[in-house]
């Protein structure tokens, strides 16, 4: 063998006296290592929870979500002109695919909404009450549309928790009159909060209206902008697209060979590219950061090769006590390793603790990696072996004889 | 080791035998013979003063002595051992059972204390801690620095630090003590205790003591007097020594 056990504890104790020794020099060495992990842990750890964040907000966009929009899936002048949706295209849908659980219409228009002496800039959307199911959308207080509400297009009106605050503050909304534009709309209901996106946009600024009292009353057309669509399981969801994708071709009359004039957009393709950007970045961010612990360690080699040299006297009692070159050799390694897992195990306390503060800041939840962890202890371990190697082998080379003499 | 001490001087192996030894530095023109074929035999039990001017060849048959560099040519058997013939870790093995050095400089370990100094050949010999600690404070109460096993290098005098090194030596109970200029950093009354200390050490323990000095005095507490030079033993003198 080697080394004994036996020689391998008492050389760890022999490092942990010279680190204990050189406090200011041990801590000073280990700061690019601490560094290093810290920033490594910390970047990794920040990322998979803006991860996680992504993949929670698309979720509550919506369950097994497709939307249908006009227009092809490359955007360009020609197709400005492409035909609007309608309510009878929602119709065939949920008659004719089985798949579909739910398919809601919508069109949107700015307007001013006005109540008593306020007023606040949103979005009145007009839909049906799939829309609640579609998008996920809960009632917080009043009730969804009736029938004859939706069918006699008349002005009724559920508001966004945004639009609440700032028109009612406290007050209770339901039965109070806003007025958009020239409509004045009794309130039914207000919906639950569902806060801001990943990018940054209100999710609770808007006003829902029935489809057709927002058509003739808002726009003033039957256009219907977009339709939201939700497969019964998310199994189904490719299918369903597939269907989709085939009605629409057969109800607007699109030939064969010819490019479609509307897209559906499925916000489970919209997770896994948000997701692979986040995933790419945390590696990107994760690489600059494994570059610090390489710097890091160049320094521990830095301080090890002076340690060396400062010490040759002490090497030199050492051999002429008995010592093999070997054990001195362990002995420096172990010094270097020590220095290293210790400084990895300080950065790896130091990244999770400052991911935690900067999730709370950044709002990302804060998502623990025992890999990561367990990686970048072991990767200090390497670092510390790797960049402890040459001093330690000048160190066991040394003439016990020079060493001695050494001033 | 302790057959070392229990072997008559008298009778059996001797403990050291140089044989034409030679060292050679440099090469080819540049050569240079810092031992010029030595012969000597030492005893178990001796007490032996190496003595010479500088360039004289006597630190370069301390090192050869000490196991610390092999000889050029001719051999140097150490307990009927053919030095020439060891690799590097086999001298530092034969270092760590046999040896016990004692330097000028005293070359304890900084900011170490004196009982952490003295366990440090134990802790190469694989003994257990407990072991190591009650070894090395009765090594520090032979050499009269009881209660002193706290402090170190920086907080003891030149004396007691001399006295550390010496304690350090024969922790290991080794067969052979060499030391080099011991007193060279110390004023004259502690020369006196160091050598008094050595002298006892050699009688009472049988430890073989070979030490190296320019100092006729120190020299003169030795009972066998080598005096080098350029590269030859001149003089090897016996005698009863004083201490």
């Amino acid at each position: 063998m080697f080394v004994s056990w036996h020689m391998i504890g008492n050389t760890l104790l022999m490092a942990l006296r010279e680190i204990r020794r050189n406090k200011l020099r041990s801590g000073l060495t280990t700061l690019g290592i601490v560094i290093g992990v810290a920033a490594v842990i910390a970047l990794v750890t920040l990322g998979e929870g803006a991860t996680a964040r992504v993949t929670s907000d698309i979720s509550k966009m919506g369950v097994n979500m497709l939307t249908i929009v006009p227009g092809g899936q490359r955007r360009g002048p020609t197709q400005l002109d492409a035909a609007p949706l309608s309510l009878d295209d929602v119709r065939a849908i949920e008659r004719e695919i089985r798949s579909v659980a739910a398919a809601a219409p919508t069109a949107s228009r700015g307007v001013l909404a006005v109540y008593a002496n306020k007023s606040w800039n949103t979005v009145a959307t007009g839909t049906t009450n799939a829309y609640f199911s579609v998008r996920a959308v809960k009632l917080a207080a009043g009730r969804m549309f009736s029938d004859v509400e939706l069918s006699g297009g008349l002005p009724v009106c559920a508001i966004g928790a945004t639009v609440q605050r700032e028109l009612f503050g406290h007050q209770d909304p339901l039965g109070a009159s806003v007025r958009l534009g020239r409509l004045s709309c009794l309130i039914i209901g207000v919906l639950e909060s569902k806060g801001q996106s990943t990018f940054g946009n209100d999710q609770d600024d808007y006003i829902l209206l029935p489809l057709s009292a927002f058509q003739r009353r808002i726009a003033g057309s039957s256009d219907v902008s977009a339709i939201a669509v939700s497969a019964a399981s998310d199994a189904e969801t490719t299918k369903t697209k597939a269907q989709l994708t085939a009605l629409m071709r057969e109800r607007r009359r699109i030939s064969e060979g010819q490019a479609d004039d509307f897209a559906v957009h499925d916000t489970r393709e919209i997770v896994q590219t948000l997701q692979s950007v986040t995933g790419v970045l945390t590696a990107l961010l994760g690489a600059v950061a494994a570059v610090s612990l390489l710097v890091g360690g160049i320094g521990i080699m830095n301080i090890m090769l002076v340690s060396v040299t400062e010490r040759t006297r002490e090497i030199g009692i050492r051999l002429a006590i008995g010592a093999r070159g070997r054990e001195v050799l362990l002995q420096f390694l172990v010094e270097s390793v020590v220095l290293c897992v210790f400084g990895g195990l300080l950065g790896m306390v130091l990244g999770l603790a400052g991911s935690y503060v900067a999730g709370q800041f950044l709002r990302l939840p804060f998502v623990f990696l025992p890999q990561v962890v367990v990686i970048s202890v072991a990767f200090s371990f390497v670092v510390g072996v790797a960049f402890g190697l040459f001093p330690a082998l000048k160190a066991s080379r040394m003439n016990p004889i020079e060493a001695l003499r050494h001033e | 080791m302790s057959e070392a001490a229990a072997a008559s001087p008298e009778l059996g192996e001797p403990l050291m035998e140089l044989r034409d030894v030679r060292k050679v530095y440099g090469m080819g023109d540049s050569e240079v013979a810092a031992l010029a074929g030595v012969n000597l035999t030492i005893q178990p039990g001796e007490l032996l003063a190496v003595m010479g001017p500088s360039g004289s060849g006597k630190s370069t048959c301390m090192n050869l002595l000490g196991c610390l560099d092999t000889p050029s040519s001719g051999s140097y058997l150490f307990r009927g051992v053919d030095v020439g013939s060891l690799s590097f870790d086999q001298l530092a093995l034969l270092r760590r059972h046999y040896l016990g050095f004692v330097f000028q400089g005293f070359n304890l370990l900084a900011r170490t204390t004196a009982l952490e100094n003295v366990e440090l050949p134990l802790i190469y010999r694989g003994i257990a801690r407990k072991e190591r600690h009650r070894r090395a404070m009765r090594a520090l109460r032979d050499v009269g620095l009881d209660g002193r096993e706290g402090h170190t290098p920086a907080e003891l005098s030149g004396g007691q630090q001399q006295r550390v090194a010496i304690a350090r030596a024969i922790v290991t109970e080794p067969s052979l003590l060499l030391a080099d200029e011991p007193t060279g950093n110390l004023d004259s009354a502690r020369s006196i205790e160091i050598m008094q200390l050595i002298v006892q050490l050699n009688r009472t323990r049988g430890i073989t003591v070979v030490i190296v000095t320019h100092e006729r005095d120190i020299a003169a507490f030795a009972r066998r007097r080598l005096t080098f030079c350029d590269g030859l033993v001149e003089r090897d003198e016996r005698g009863e020594g004083i201490g």
